[in-house]
């Protein structure tokens, strides 16, 4: 276990690096550091030696070799840097500052995901061959074609506009915040619930036929014990690896979601900073979301483990 | 004498496939007395194993259905039950072990849990009791160290292991009738000796009856008190094991016997049958081993034989034995 743990944060070191490298290439390629001077120093209408200062203060005259070792020493010791924006304010303290709203919306629709999607698949998967079975499933179909931004547009319309039961849109800190983050978890859960649920289903069928629920009927098991206890701790298996994938993704923020709903969270930081062509901003967001993603993997293989007896990490 | 303890009369389990109405059991009849071993016997694909399911009422649904028959079990109508009703007889009254130890326990669970389930579902053996039992379950089916091996999980154990924890199992409630399909056949060789044994010899202890479905016909006489030959999902002929070995009379049974390797002549080249066994979906008309028989007649590529009982304990579905008083009437032939 230690050894393999070892070994992924090994693994994991090239591909950061390959991260680092491709955003940098990528960088170059759409921008160049003088632009990016001018338009931080545009009201000044700023003088040759104004963007040379400018580019000396950024690290932007080194050598492009250079520029790159630098930036990504600084990222794996998680110094992430000031931003090249105009008031040039540290990463870090902005990542302080709104990790928490991604955070608590990314929290809350996935265990919320998890539970609703889990059990109406359950119920699907109970009353499997019947009416219920084939409307719920075309439903899903349904909710799983629609895009995103109806959700998003409906629900602020009908909970916002309609109903006043919630904020359109904004965020405040504190318990305030759930307020808030009501909507928006709403939205993520039900755009994802078509897809989730369908496929838990068929995690669970596909259990429904192995061996071994023929012999637990044989030896007198009821149909709701063999759905419940044998079925579900075989199906948990994969619902519990494709859930854990999903969390990186959930952490950095559903970037829609959030700029639809205003919410000073992670996600709209990096939109941000990418209109403004803040590579200092962007060069940090994507590699905390690379380490993220790594880590979401490595959680998976650890979660995979504890509910499969056969998996061994090593 | 004993009424029989089970009694299938006419069982006739259809499937619903994409090809048509598959007919995979059509018109099974036999009884087993109480204490009795019988072997079906035959190649794969001619319904040996639905006719098992038939009994347990675990045909694979929605495809599969029972669509006619009796199965009379201590006198009572099986198919008469209600699912509930027929749930309290499987795995306490009439226990069920599969061709495929690997994947049929439960991968998450361990021996111990799914030993003791199958006596909690039915609660004639309740908490501490049945952790004993289930130890001393697993010592009689031969483990050798039983508290372990119940902390164990399915794949920690071998195959030849896992079928003796399925046999451990099947017993747990003393069963009256243990069906056995095909419990050998993915083991190796050495260890479907032994659990043909443990098998034979478990029989013997507690006077069960067992339905042992093989397509071996080599190791019947080590078990079986009598045998029943399937072909194309109707059994062809039914006799006392030994009158069977010593004198087959179908043609088919004949063949099944000549390609024993035991009993083929030394230097002669062994006899195989020619064919397969058709597809369930479209059984020949007339006979229907007529195409791979080698002693066809004109009358089998046009008519189906009835079974006649040939003396008191046998019986032969085949034009070559014909007799005045047929036990079934005839059969129409499609
Ligand atoms: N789930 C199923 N769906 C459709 N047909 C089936 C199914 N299971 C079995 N059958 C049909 O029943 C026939 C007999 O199967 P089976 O009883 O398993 O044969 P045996 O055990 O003698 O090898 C097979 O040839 C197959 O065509
Ligand atoms: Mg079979």
């Amino acid at each position: 276990m230690i050894g393999y743990l070892i070994r992924r944060l090994l693994y994991s070191i090239p591909i950061l690096i390959g991260v680092c490298f491709l955003t940098f290439v990528l960088f170059y390629m759409t921008a160049s550091p003088t632009e990016i001077a001018r338009r931080n120093l545009s009201a000044k209408n700023p003088t040759a030696q104004q963007i040379k200062d400018w580019e000396h203060q950024h690290g932007y005259d080194k050598p492009k070799w250079q520029q790159f070792v630098d930036t990504t020493e600084g990222l794996f010791l998680l110094r992430l840097g000031r931003s090249d924006s105009v008031k040039g304010e540290r990463v870090m303290t902005r990542i302080k500052e709104s990790w928490f709203p991604s955070f608590e919306i990314a929290l809350l629709s996935f265990t919320a995901a998890i539970t609703i999607n889990l059990s109406l698949a359950l119920v699907v998967a109970y009353f499997r061959g019947t009416y219920l079975d084939i409307y719920g499933t075309s439903l899903c179909v349904f909710m799983m074609s629609v895009t995103y931004l109806v959700y998003i547009i409906g629900g602020q319309f009908v909970f916002g506009r309609l109903l006043k039961l919630t904020p359109v849109a904004g965020f405040l800190p504190g318990w305030e915040s759930l307020r808030f983050a009501f909507l928006p978890v709403v939205v993520a859960v039900i755009s994802g619930m078509g897809a989730s649920v369908r496929q838990f289903r068929t995690f669970m069928l596909d259990e429904m036929n192995q061996d071994y629920v023929r012999t637990a009927r044989a030896k007198g098991v009821s149909e709701a014990q063999v759905l419940f206890k044998h079925v579900l701790k075989n199906a948990a298996i994969p619902v519990l690896t494709t859930s854990v994938q999903a969390i990186p993704g959930l952490f950095l923020g559903s970037i829609l979601l959030e700029s639809f709903f205003n919410i000073p969270g992670l996600g709209n930081y990096l939109v941000d900073a990418i209109n403004s062509q803040d590579f200092a901003v962007v060069r940090a967001m994507v590699f905390i979301g690379a380490l993220v993603t790594i880590f979401g993997y490595i959680l998976t293989d650890i979660s995979y483990a504890l509910v499969d007896k056969r998996v061994r990490l090593e | 004498m004993n009424p029989p303890l089970l009694e299938v009369n006419s069982l006739r389990t259809y499937f619903n496939t994409p090809a048509g109405l598959s007919r995979a059991v059509d018109g099974v009849s036999f009884a087993l007395l109480p204490g009795e071993t019988m072997a079906i016997v035959g190649e794969s694909g001619s319904g040996k194993s639905i006719t098992a399911l038939s009994i347990m009422q675990l045909v694979p649904e929605p495809a599969g259905f029972i669509e006619s028959g009796t199965i009379q079990f201590n006198g009572k109508d099986l198919l008469d039950l209600t699912w509930e009703q027929m749930r309290s007889i499987r795995g306490r009254q009439i226990s069920m072990i599969f061709q495929e130890p690997m994947t049929s326990l439960n991968p998450v669970f361990t021996i111990g849990f799914q030993i003791r389930e199958a006596m909690l579902t039915h609660g004639k053996y309740r908490g501490d009791a049945a952790t004993a039992r289930a130890h001393s379950l697993l010592e009689r089916v031969g483990m050798n160290s039983p508290d372990k091996v119940l902390r164990q999980y399915p794949h920690e154990l071998s195959g030849g292991m896992r079928q003796r924890v399925m046999i451990a199992i099947a017993l747990a409630n003393e069963p009256q009738l243990l069906l056995a399909d095909e419990p050998t056949t993915a083991l190796d060789v050495t260890i479907q000796a032994q659990i043909l044994t443990l098998l034979r010899d478990l029989q013997r202890d507690t006077g069960m009856s067992m339905l042992l479905i093989t397509h071996d016909l080599g190791i019947v006489s080590q078990v079986a008190d009598k045998v029943a030959v399937m072909y194309a999902g109707q059994i062809v002929e039914q006799a006392p094991t030994r009158d069977l070995l010593s004198n087959p009379h179908h043609p088919y049974t004949q063949g099944l016997i000549a390609s024993l390797p035991s009993r083929s002549r030394r230097g002669n080249a062994l006899f195989t049958l020619e064919g397969v066994v058709p597809p369930p979906t479209r059984w020949p008309g007339g006979c229907r081993f007529h195409d791979r028989c080698s002693k066809r007649m004109e009358i089998c590529n046009t008519q189906m034989p009835s079974t006649t009982s040939q003396g008191e304990y046998r019986s032969v579905r085949c034009h070559l034995y014909p007799s005045a008083e047929a036990v079934t009437s005839q059969e129409p032939t499609r």
